[in-house]
Parts: structure tokens; sequence; C-alpha cells
């Protein structure tokens, strides 16, 4: 299954909300069946250098749970870490049900195998949700093992005991410790799933703390852990160059002088598949470190064949739009009420504003890279690969090698790694194919390392875009009309990642007449999700333009929203994943209190407001912002108020919002991607602006801990805050932004 | 090839390679030392830093023959033993990392930092960090690490003691 689609089908899971999935997972993960036996080895896979031996003579509860008789207590965590903390938010939340001890607890990366663990990806700030019952049913299972246990070895009835800290407590005050009971309780029967009782948010003791992350040792001693750190006995180091118009093809390269120089094993062209997710065509250098593939790759005299690349030209793309402006869209058109009427009403006033954002990249820190084993079988087995991948979607190799070379599962062996970044980087494969196919022709292990260049020249990139809207008020200063002409792009047929304005965007589910509709250009550079896809740009258009609504209308922009949203309510009935108008409110007037809202402030100096709902999540911000004559921007502080239910994490959930802010702050500011005749602009960090730790402001970050189920914090707390910058900007200057980044307008941070 | 003794972590080290090979290089593929990282390749995002006879610089952009005779220390070294240099342990305290992936070169600049201005102001906090990039934007906590161990008076953007921090 494609990454997008693997995306889709956890959204698709997460609306019914996964009742038929979690019996199967609970049945995969092997808990229905009654107690399994004393587990005396690890289980196949799991990393040496991860713990191991500890796991000898530990007694597996269920998939997810061993304890050993010493008191560890070893939980995996099976999805992808790449910053969002989830490595150690979903041990939390099995520990918190189980009545283990945070200290004995120590958590292992789960080997890449979906039938003990389910689904390992990440993706769509969904991580949290989707795992929420199924983490919570790991430790209640275990828990429940375990008090069978200590009734047996107590002779006292079950309902006389429970468990904390570690231990199985009687109404006495006498107790067992898990590790006493550790072997019998493994052998108990598992509970029913639907009998588990979850514990109560009063009685939590784990949940809800600020936790250190689990792997921040290792981090801060520089061991070991991201996919780049990957070393294998044997290996090679290899370089991949692709065609700069993304797309061409290989005719020939100089790959004999390559050959010859110092430290180089081998060069040779490489012929895609055509599919920009797996197999581009490429000329491929091996050698002895990364260094001298990287020296050799300077070198290279490739002869391309571009007649089928991407002709892209963001220029162009800008002039097409701007011709547009005036018109209606034809394609896919939405319309409720009549517009045009209340449009032309006497007594209503019209607001357009013409809108443009650019492409981005993810630019994480860690450029791609995939370390791989391709190994021909002996004696008439069947050849096998093994991968070494920062991925957030592990089981994509899968069908990359399949792909590839028509691999069934059985012949590859993932390891996840842990990802210098990615938001939403790294969930196609091509890193992946690339490294299967040199170390296939290598007949060797093989470390594929991008350089940074191609790292920002072959992303899929967040998409840009272009909108048109409009507003119609009425004589008392309300929204009556909205419309989009939303300018997007598709590719190969199919409208992009990221692309697109749709129905529930705020607020045109809260009024009666709208209309959206699109244009849509055929590009050539791919396109991907990029942290909070649509949303990111979505809310900037929406956020300021409606701002400039209320402002035109006379009114406060806080007083219009709440006015807009109305009585407390789910805009889409029996839909837990649609704004709730009741939730939005309670964000709104939050961050309005928290950031002083409405406060007067010298000249040059202002507040602006945003609020934005996705992923489930209810979010405002609030920028204070300074501006000075030579348009240089200080942000004073960002004020945020976040409602996604309970926090697991406290640090965790705080570092994310914090990141979010930044790095909307950064893009937001400086970040632009151009092409131009196919071929990406930019290359590394000298022409690819990036936010500095002297413009990094405060954040001040307010949770709304509702009683809703959980959800995830990775992304929603991003599209609010260019918004409310730019907001803030037209408070401090009269001047109205209506394009990013900023700085094409003269604005420094 | 030339011959380039040095001294890493405080171990010798004999190394045949080429003149021109970064440091970066040296230490990741040929010593095994992958603490130290990689993100751009041209001194522009501080993930390659380490110290050379005690100062700041980037790896990636330090040619081995540059540190023949030399002292190198790499985020292996930093702490004594089993004993923490006192940023690691504020990095820990703080929960500072998302990704983590330029968490090295974050700790090796301002260690480097410390060791010549133990009680920085802000701005100089700031402008000794700012070669260092973050893309997980973990700038705040950073900053409060660092004010942390220099024990600065000025309030902590971010409230230390709120944390609780697992064994
Ligand atoms: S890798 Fe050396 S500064 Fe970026
Ligand atoms: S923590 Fe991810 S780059 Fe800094």
């Amino acid at each position: 299954m494609s990454a997008h689609r693997l995306l889709d089908a956890i959204r698709g899971a997460l609306r019914t909300h996964a009742g038929v999935d979690r019996r199967e997972f609970l049945k995969l993960a092997g808990i229905t069946g009654g107690g399994f036996v004393l587990a005396a080895v690890a289980p196949r896979g799991v990393f040496a250098s991860e713990g191991t031996e500890k796991l000898v003579a530990s007694a597996e509860l269920n998939a997810f749970v061993h304890v050993s008789s010493d008191g560890k207590i070893t939980i995996y965590s099976a999805n992808p870490e790449m910053g969002q903390g989830v490595k150690t938010t979903l041990p939390m939340i099995i520990a918190e049900e189980m009545g283990a001890d945070w200290r004995d607890v120590e958590v292992v990366q789960a080997p890449v195998d979906e039938a003990r663990f389910g689904r390992q990806g990440a993706g769509g700030s969904t991580t949290v949700p989707r795992t929420w019952n199924q983490m919570r049913e790991m430790g209640a299972t275990a828990r429940e093992m375990f008090i069978s246990a200590g009734a047996l070895v107590m002779e006292v009835p079950r309902e006389e005991l429970h468990a904390e800290s570690s231990k199985v407590v009687h109404t006495s005050g006498r107790f067992k410790t898990f590790a006493e009971l550790a072997t019998l309780a493994s052998r108990q029967p598992a509970p029913e799933p639907g009998t588990l009782i979850f514990k109560e948010r009063a009685d939590y003791t784990i949940i809800g703390r600020a936790v250190s992350g689990v792997d921040n040792l290792a981090i801060t001693t520089g061991q070991a852990l991201f996919g780049i750190d990957t070393r294998v006995e044997d290996m090679l180091y290899a370089a991949y160059e692709k065609c700069p118009a993304i797309g061409g093809k290989v005719v020939s390269a100089n790959v004999d002088e390559i050959r010859a120089m110092p430290g180089i094993v081998d060069a040779f062209l490489l012929r895609g598949n055509g599919d920009v997710r797996e197999l581009l065509d490429g000329v491929a250098i091996v050698g002895r470190t990364t260094w001298h593939v990287f020296q050799a790759k300077k070198q290279l005299k490739v002869k391309w064949d571009e007649s089928a690349a991407s002709k892209d030209s963001w220029a162009e793309l800008v002039t097409r739009a701007t011709a547009g402006a005036g018109t209606r869209g034809e394609a896919d058109v939405y319309a409720k009420g009549d517009v045009d009427t209340r449009f032309a009403a006497a007594g209503n006033r019209t607001l357009e504003a013409f809108y443009e954002y650019p492409f981005v990249s993810h630019f994480t820190l860690e450029p791609m890279n995939c370390s791989a084993h391709y190994r021909k079988g002996q004696n008439g087995a069947k050849d096998t690969v093994e991968l070494w991948i920062p991925t957030q979607f592990p089981a994509g190799a899968h069908a990359a090698a399949k792909s590839m070379f028509g691999f069934e599962p059985d012949q590859v062996t993932v390891h996840q790694m842990r990802l210098g970044g990615s938001f939403g980087r790294r969930v196609y494969s091509e890193y992946i194919c690339e490294s299967m196919k040199i170390s296939e022709r290598v007949g060797r292990p093989v470390k594929l390392t991008w350089m940074r260049e191609d790292d920002l020249r072959h992303d899929f990139y967040r998409v840009g875009g272009f909108q048109k809207v409009k507003a119609a008020i009425d004589a008392e200063g309300r929204l009556v009309a909205f419309e989009n002409h939303h300018f997007g792009m598709k590719r190969d047929g199919e409208v992009v990642s990221g692309s697109g304005f749709r129905e529930n965007e705020f607020p045109v589910q809260n009024i009666a007449d709208a209309l959206i509709s699109n244009t849509w250009f055929d590009i050539g550079t791919p396109c991907g999700p990029w942290r909070a896809p649509r949303s990111n740009t979505n809310a900037f258009v929406m956020q300021t333009f409606l701002a400039e609504v209320a402002h035109t209308a006379g009114r406060d922009y806080v007083d219009f929203l709440l006015e807009l949203l109305g009585e407390p309510r789910w805009l889409e009935e029996g839909n837990a994943w649609a704004l709730h108008t009741g939730r939005a409110a309670g964000v709104i007037r939050e961050a309005a209190k928290a950031a002083g809202w409405g406060r007067n402030l010298p000249a040059g100096r202002g507040l602006g407001f945003a609020f934005y709902f996705c992923h489930a999540a209810h979010v405002a911000e609030v920028a204070e912002v300074s501006v000075d004559a030579k348009k240089h921007v200080t942000v004073h502080k960002v004020t945020v108020a976040v409602d996604v239910g309970p926090i697991i994490n406290r640090s965790g959930a705080l570092s994310q919002v914090e990141g979010a802010v930044i790095d909307g702050l950064s893009t937001m500011m400086g970040q632009k991607i151009t092409m131009e005749g196919g071929r990406i602009q930019q290359s590394n960090f000298h022409d690819y602006r990036i936010l500095r730790m002297p413009s990094a402001p405060p954040v001040d970050i307010h949770f709304i801990e509702s009683d809703f189920a959980p959800t995830g914090l990775g992304e929603p707390a991003l599209p609010p805050l260019a918004p409310a910058v730019c907001n803030a900007i037209f408070a401090a200057t009269g001047e109205r932004i209506r394009k990013m980044p900023l700085a094409d307008l003269g604005y420094t941070i | 090839m030339p011959n380039y003794q040095f001294t890493v972590n405080g171990e010798r080290r004999s190394l045949d390679v080429e003149a021109d090979m970064p440091l970066l290089w040296a230490l990741r593929d040929v010593l095994g030392l992958i603490g130290t990282k990689y993100g751009c390749g041209i001194g522009q995002c501080g993930a390659c830093t380490v110290h050379l006879d005690g100062v700041a610089v980037r790896a990636c952009s330090t040619p081995v023959a540059a540190v023949a005779g030399r002292a190198v220390r790499t985020i292996e070294g930093l702490a004594t033993g089993d004993d923490l240099h006192p940023l690691q342990k504020a990095w820990i305290d703080l929960d500072v990392a998302q990704c983590g992936y330029c968490q090295a070169g974050q700790i090796m600049a301002a260690a480097a930092l410390l060791a010549a201005n133990p009680q920085p102001s802000d701005a100089q906090i700031d402008a000794a960090m700012a070669g260092n990039y973050c893309r997980c934007g973990t700038y705040n906590r950073i900053r409060s690490a660092v004010r942390k161990v220099a024990g600065a008076s000025s309030a902590l953007w971010y409230d230390a003691t709120a944390m609780e921090v697992s064994a």
C-alpha cells in the first residue's frame, strides 16, 4: 500500500472508530488466545544494541509487555519516532494502565512486524488517537494477569487486589511485586478485551506528567540511533545522482573517470521505473567513505534526456494564476445557497483578496538515507534484503522490495531507525529503492546518503498555490457569503498531497452561502505531505482574510469568530473528527485571555489572532510583534491555546507546540522553493532561509484538557501561526500580508 | 596516502587518509564515531560541531590535515566516564530534544561557550548558538538548558522544576 493510501486508510479507521480493527489487532497481538508461556528468548529481529540480552528470562505478558524477574518492565514502542515523541508517549499509556512504576520501564524499539504489533506507521497526527485504546488494552491486560497471579499467590480474592507502583497490593496492605509474579502472571488467561476497565483520569500517576524522552541519554551522548548512524560489517558508502530536471532519464555518464577516483569502488547507471516514489534514473557511486562518494559526485558529467522531465516554472505559475484571478474556476465546483445574490445585494459590502504561497521543502536535518544489504540466496534459497531505514512507514519497504525485485515480505527484514526529523518527508520509498538496487549491484551492504543538495532538490514538496477569495458582509457586520477560487496542482492527473480547499474549511459550514471552485495546474514537481497538509496554507489564507473581513466590518476579530461559531455543537453529527464549536470557542477565549487580547500597544507593535481546526485539534494563537522602519519583525511572544483532550506527556506535548510555532515562523518568513525548467533553484542552507535561535520567540502554551479522547499534536499547532503573525503585522503597520514568504515582501526577522 | 596523528576524546589516533578529507567523515566513516552529524557539509548548520583544542569548530569544514597534533573532542567524549557533562544532564532534565539530530552539535557548541564564558548573557547565548540550526524548533529549551547550567538568575522560559524525569 502506498504511503498516502496508508494515511487515508488510517484516517478511515479512525472515522469508523476502529471497532473491528481493534479486535483484529488484539487477536493478532496474541492476547485473546489465553496466556503466553514464559518467553525465554527475545522476539526475533530485535536490535542487539537495544537490550536483547535483558529480555532473556523475561515473561511476556503480551506483544508489547515483558517483565523480567529482576523487575525490569520492557515495553515495545512499535511506531516510528521522528521527534513527535511516540516512543515515550505510547509506553506511558501502557505503563499507566498496568500500574507500573515508570522508573522500572525500559522502552525498546519494536521490530517491524505488523502481524504482531498492528500498524506501525506514523503520520497525520494519528498515532495517539489510533493507538489510545490499544495501548490501554495492552496495559490493562497485563495488569489483570498480574492481579490473577497475585490472587493465587496471596490466596485472596481478585477483587481485593489492585496494581500500583509495579506491585499487586491487597486491601490489607500486603503486596507482591511484579518481579515476583512475572512468570506466573504470564501464564494467566488474558481477560477478554470487552471486560477490561480502564483507569479514571483522577487516578492517573503517569499520564499527564512531564516525562523526559526515553532516548535522551543516547541522544545527548552521541550513541547510534538514527538511520544515518547505521554501520554494518563490510559496508560501503553510496551516493546517487538524479536528473536536476525532475524525472529526466540518464543517457550516459563519465563513470570510467569516476571509478578511477580515489576511494571509489564502483560507479554505474541505474535505470528507474519512472515512479518518483520508487526509482528514478540516475548514476550511483559507491566508495570507501561518504566523503569519497560526495567528492566523486561533484565530478560527475552526465548526459540527461530531459524530454519527459518536469518543465515547471514557478514564475509561470504565478503569471497564470494572477491572470485567472478575476474568473471563477471551472473544476470541482462546490456551491450552496446563492453567493451571487449576496454579493449583489444592496447594503452588503464585498471584500476580495488574492493570496499566494510557495512550494517549500521538508528540509529534515538528517538527510535521506538508507542502508541495505542485498544477499543472494545460497543453495537455491531465495534472495533477501535487510534494510535499516528512517521511515514513517516501515511496511512501505515491503511494497518497494516487491516492486524492485518481486520479493515477498518474508524476503525483507526492516530495521526501524529513529528519524532525524520527517514532517511528512519520509513516507515514500525512493531512497529505500535506490539503496536496495545499489546493494544488489555491488553485492555488499551499502549506506546511501543523500547530499544536502540532493535532499533539497529531490523532495516531495509542500505544494504552493493561489487563492482568490471574496466575502460579502451585511449591514450588521456579519459574514454572509464566501467564495474561493482555489488554484491548485495536479501531477499525473491526481491532485497532489497538500493541494485543495474543502467544503469543511472553516467557516464554510457555518454560513449559508458559499462557493468553492478550482483551477488545476499540471506540474511535474513531486509533492507530498508536509506538516499539516492543506491546513498549513489554508489557515494562512482564511485566518488573515477573515480578520480582514472583521476589520472591514468594524468588528473585533475574537468577537467576530465567536459569533460565527455560534452555539456549542459538532459541525458534523457523529464525526468526532469534525470541528466542535464549543471546543473552538474554548481555545479562542483562553488564548485571548492569556495574551491580553485587546490591550493597547505602542505604535509599531501589535497583536494578531488566529484560530484553526485540523487533525481533530482546536488551536488558537496570538502573536505579539513589533515591526521597525526597515521591516524587521520581532516576535515578542506567541500564546497558544490547544484542545486535544487529555495530555499524555506534558513535556512532549509542549515540545510539539513549541516546535510547530518555530517551524511555522521559519517557513512563513523565509522559505520558498522555486523551479525553472523543472529544476529546483535552491540547494543548501545558504539559499534556503531558516530561523535561528536569536529569532525564536517565547511560546506560552495553555492546554484545555477536555474529556474528549486524546488526539495528536504533531501538526495542528502549526497552521494558525502564520496568520497570527500576519494579523499582528497588520495591527502594527497597517499592511495586509497576502503572500508568503514574508522575505519576498521585504520583511526580515 | 599521508598519515595524521591526533587525539580524539583523549585517545591517540593515527589515520592514513587524504589531507582534505573533512574531520566529519574521518570521525564518522573511518573511526566509527557517528555521534557527530552531517547536516549541510558547508559549515552552515552546526550539526557537525566538535571541539578542536577546546574551541568549537565545524567538522565538515575542517580538513584532517588541520587537526594533526591537536586534540579533538566529540559528543562521545564529553562525559567523564559515567559522569555526564552538566549540559548533558540539563538536556535530559529539560527534555530538550525532539528528533535529536541536531543536539550533539548544539551541546558541543554550548559546552565550548560555557568553557570560555561560564556565565553568558542571553544575548551571548543566542550569538554563540546562532550557527546551530534546529529543524524541530527546540531553541527555547536549548536556551533554558544553557542558562540552567550557567546558573543564570534570569527566569527560565521553560520551567525546569515542573519537569519530572524518568529514571
Ligand atoms: S554539516 Fe557541518 S555545519 Fe552543517
Ligand atoms: S531536535 Fe530535531 S533538528 Fe533539533
